[in-house]
């Protein structure tokens, strides 16, 4: 069951991530995005990352996305008839992306889980022990981020006034 | 059928940033290129969960949920960037953005 799972959500992730790249309209990119994440979060659940998985879903489909398509309606961006590929740049591309891929996966096969290791469950309660006391400083300084960010956004997106 | 292990998980993290990677390189929407962005991020943090899980070791975890936060943030500056370009240029086609002056 786990496998049939895993080949599944791996499938149909790296179909609708081609569909992402392919997509000629942003709105179609922005939603076959979304089914990507969504069966990434499909293959966290199957790695016992359960609080991961969530969070993915929460923050991409729930945040990111929403942004994305905000944009995408806020721009008002027509579908482009004008070819949306350079022949060359992307014959270049496909070389290296695919060179990439191979040696990728040529060196996945050579990687080995530590020997005896217990498989841990990604829970919660365990997140939130590691999180709040070994990781303290970095979640403290994860949320000065965010207000920086957030700050920036304001800065960036107001309109000038003489 | 073979039984699905660490390798299998990292083959397709691999195939998944190559893909972003690819998407980054040929496309010429900004928006779009965003997106291939965030597939290869995702692919990352696959291979990170991946790892933690077959190593018994929950600090990939933990790291992925940084990962996402700070992927977050990047996502919203970008997009004020994209669209404070357009304000100033009404265009979002990266190779139509050459010149550096405003």
């Amino acid at each position: 069951m786990h496998d049939q799972l895993f080949w599944f959500f791996s499938i149909a992730m790296l179909l609708s991530g081609v569909l992402v790249v392919l997509g000629r309209n942003p709105v179609t990119s922005a939603m076959f995005l979304v089914l990507s994440l969504f069966f990434m979060a499909g293959l966290f659940v199957l790695l016992e990352a359960y609080f991961l998985a969530i969070i993915q879903i929460l923050v991409y489909a729930g945040a990111v996305i929403v942004l994305f398509l905000f944009v995408i309606m806020l721009l008002d961006l027509k579908t482009e008839n004008v070819r949306q590929f350079k022949r060359f740049g992307a014959a270049g591309a496909l070389v290296v992306a695919g060179a990439l891929a191979w040696k990728l996966t040529s060196v996945a096969a050579s990687i080995l889980p530590a020997a005896g290791a217990k498989p841990v469950v990604g829970t919660t309660e365990a997140m939130g022990k590691l999180l709040f006391t070994q990781y303290l400083l970095p979640f403290e300084v994860t949320s000065v981020l965010l207000l920086v960010a957030m700050v920036g956004v304001v800065v960036l997106s107001r309109k000038e006034t003489k | 059928m073979i039984p699905v292990t660490l390798e299998h998980y990292l083959i397709v993290s691999g195939l998944l940033f190559s893909l972003g990677l690819a998407g980054v390189m040929t496309r010429r929407n900004a928006l779009v290129v965003f997106m291939s962005l965030e597939l290869m991020l995702n692919a990352s943090n696959l291979a990170l969960v991946a790892f933690s899980r077959f190593n018994g070791n929950l600090h990939g975890q933990v790291f992925v949920f940084f990962i996402i936060t700070v992927a977050a943030a990047e996502v919203a500056v970008g997009l004020a960037i994209i669209v404070a370009l357009f304000r100033r240029r009404q265009t979002v086609q990266v190779d139509e953005i050459t010149s550096m002056r405003l």
